[in-house]
């Protein structure tokens, strides 16, 4: 079992998520983040004055699969959250050692 | 025994010898103004209006202009809580509420009678307190009504200047000092038939609708206020002003147009008169200074910045209101466009000034009415036109005469409103220290002072 996390752009979400139902996916978890890459935030203003906003609003998608699932998912997240722009976000992949089905006690990849 | 020292250590007791002082100074003050209960005013109207019959339309004027000029206080919470953090907007509300609500019942009690009562000295108005006896009369209840709400606007001024950091006790003696004294005695100057309206150059000092009376005592209060309390946290970093957004440019925009709307009460209703049909040009006139106002500063912030700053270009528009609320009687369309536009560039400027000073002024109170109510009366010496009442300045070949009788009311309004208003504030400090604490600041006003927030949602739980 592998989790993918993908940082991706707020207006992406419908895109990305059906997309994600049309490939078949188990499921995903949302949260809104605050962060930055290299593009190292934003300057706005305020009356005349100029300030920094360090940390962009994005959304965090967790989704954990089993592993002959993630490329495809990792493809069609990009395919849908890429604009070619700085600032379109990230992917990460890791290792999960155990899932279970709080409802059923199901463990493994049958928890998915 | 308990020693007396016990007794009125206890907070109870203590608190009961507040309330029972404050009810004796009141009976007293009103026993004092039921001396002379001379009962020859006209309670009901009907000897007025069978003297004068056309005084109907008059009255129905200055009363809707009024009401229009009490509007102003939503106009003006708006701005504040939009121009602040949400932190604290409940605070701003409640200041606007109470400079309104309590200065209303100063100015009842004696303000009003310091500032329109028979001149002594050419200093002060020795009326009669709480409207009584003489004064119990349409006539005089129709020019309470019109003073007091300006009275108020001139106190709610000041709440800007002092977000987001003052003690709400403090700001609750403040408006019993700015009520009760420090408008009315200037307002008697100028309005009341005082040493400033008696000056003997030009036509003496000439403030139509109250640029100085109002704005500028406003503004330099506030500008006392300002530099005790000294800034916010996190104003200045190393030295350098930073910017600290508000929370809603909405309602800031929102409270914009609202004073827009209001200033059509408080100027042209400045007649005092409806058979006056200059009403007309003095609404056209404070149309256009408005709206030069927002487009100078808003061309002037594109050039600077780079950016179409709204913030700004709403602070234009009070700044060209203000600039033009002395001079819009007497001056031609064309010039109260100008005057509003210079008006722009004048909160511009004094912004950048005041934060290079190390004031902190979250709403840009100073500059809109305190720097533009100076110009407003200035704006009177040297574009007046002759054709109404006979007011000429310098460019219409009225000659420096009016121009001087400006300068030395601008000059006078600064250093009366500033000078009473630092010695005020800093009393204020010695006595239960006009600032809240770090943490109260930090935290929000709305939560230790008041006890719960405008927003709870979003600025609790964070969002989520």
């Amino acid at each position: 079992m592998k989790k993918i996390e993908a940082i991706i752009r707020e207006e992406k979400l419908e895109d990305v998520t059906d997309s994600l139902t049309a490939l078949g996916y188990p499921g995903v978890t949302i949260s809104r983040v605050k962060g930055h890459g290299k593009q190292k935030g934003v300057t706005e203003q305020f009356r005349g004055r100029k300030y920094r906003i360090d940390f962009l609003t994005k959304l965090k998608l967790e989704i954990v699969a089993e592993e002959e699932r993630v490329e495809d998912i990792v493809e069609t997240i990009v395919s849908q959250a890429k604009t070619g722009e700085v600032g379109d976000g990230k992917i990460f992949v890791s290792p999960v050692e155990e899932a279970t089905r709080i409802r059923t006690f199901e463990r493994g990849s049958k928890a998915l | 025994m308990k020693s007396f020292q016990e007794l009125i250590g206890r907070k109870s007791l203590r608190k009961k010898l507040t309330v029972l002082t404050v009810a004796c100074l009141l009976t007293l003050l009103f026993s004092l103004g039921s001396v002379v209960w001379a009962k020859s005013g006209d309670p009901s109207g009907a000897a007025t209006i069978a003297a004068e019959a056309d005084l109907a339309i008059d009255y129905v004027w200055v009363l809707i202009s009024g009401f229009l000029v009490m509007f102003m206080q939503a106009g003006f919470a708006l701005v504040e809580a939009g121009f602040c953090r949400a932190k604290n907007v409940v605070n701003l509300i409640s200041k606007n509420l109470i400079d309104f609500s309590l200065g209303a019942l100063v100015f009842f009690a004696f303000g009003y009678a310091l500032l329109v009562g028979p001149d002594s000295g050419g200093l002060i108005g020795l009326g009669q307190p709480f409207l009584v006896g003489s004064s119990y009369d349409v006539g005089e209840y129709l020019n309470f009504f019109w003073m007091m709400v300006f009275a108020a606007t001139a106190a709610t001024i000041v709440s800007g200047a002092v977000a987001e950091r003052i003690k709400f006790k403090a700001y609750l003696i403040y408006t019993v000092f700015v009520t009760g004294l420090i408008y009315p005695l200037y307002g008697h100057w100028v309005w009341g038939g005082g040493w400033l309206a008696n000056l003997p150059f030009g036509g003496g000092h000439l403030d139509f609708a109250g640029s100085g009376v109002v704005h500028a005592v406003g503004g330099f209060v506030g500008l006392a206020g300002a530099v005790v309390l000294g800034p916010r946290f996190g104003k200045f970093r190393k030295g350098k002003p930073q910017a600290i957004p508000g929370h809603s440019m909405t309602l800031a925009a929102l409270g914009v147009f609202i004073l827009w709307f209001g200033w059509f009460g408080f100027n042209p209703g400045s007649t005092f008169s409806a058979h006056e049909l200059r009403i007309a040009v003095i609404a056209v006139n404070t149309t256009l200074a408005a709206a030069a106002g927002a487009l100078s500063i808003l061309l002037l912030a594109k050039w600077k910045t780079g950016s179409w700053d709204l913030g700004l270009g709403l602070n234009g528009v009070l700044g060209g209101l203000v600039a033009v609320t002395a001079p819009c009687a007497w001056v031609e369309g064309w010039a109260a466009l100008l005057i509003g536009a210079i008006g722009g560039g004048i909160v511009y400027g004094g912004m950048s000034m005041l934060e290079d000073w190390g004031v902190d002024d979250p709403v840009g109170a100073v500059s809109v009415h305190g720097f533009n109510g100076l110009w407003g009366l200035v704006a009177v010496g040297l574009f007046a036109d002759g054709t109404y009442g006979g007011v000429t300045g310098l460019f219409f070949g009225g000659g420096f005469g009016q121009l001087v009788s400006q300068l030395i009311g601008a000059l006078t309004v600064f250093c009366w409103s500033f000078g009473t208003g630092y010695l005020m504030f800093k009393a204020i400090d010695i006595l239960i220290d006009v600032r809240v604490s770090p943490q109260v600041e930090v935290e929000g006003l709305d939560l230790w002072e008041h006890g719960g927030e405008a927003y709870p949602e979003m600025v609790r739980k964070g969002g989520i």
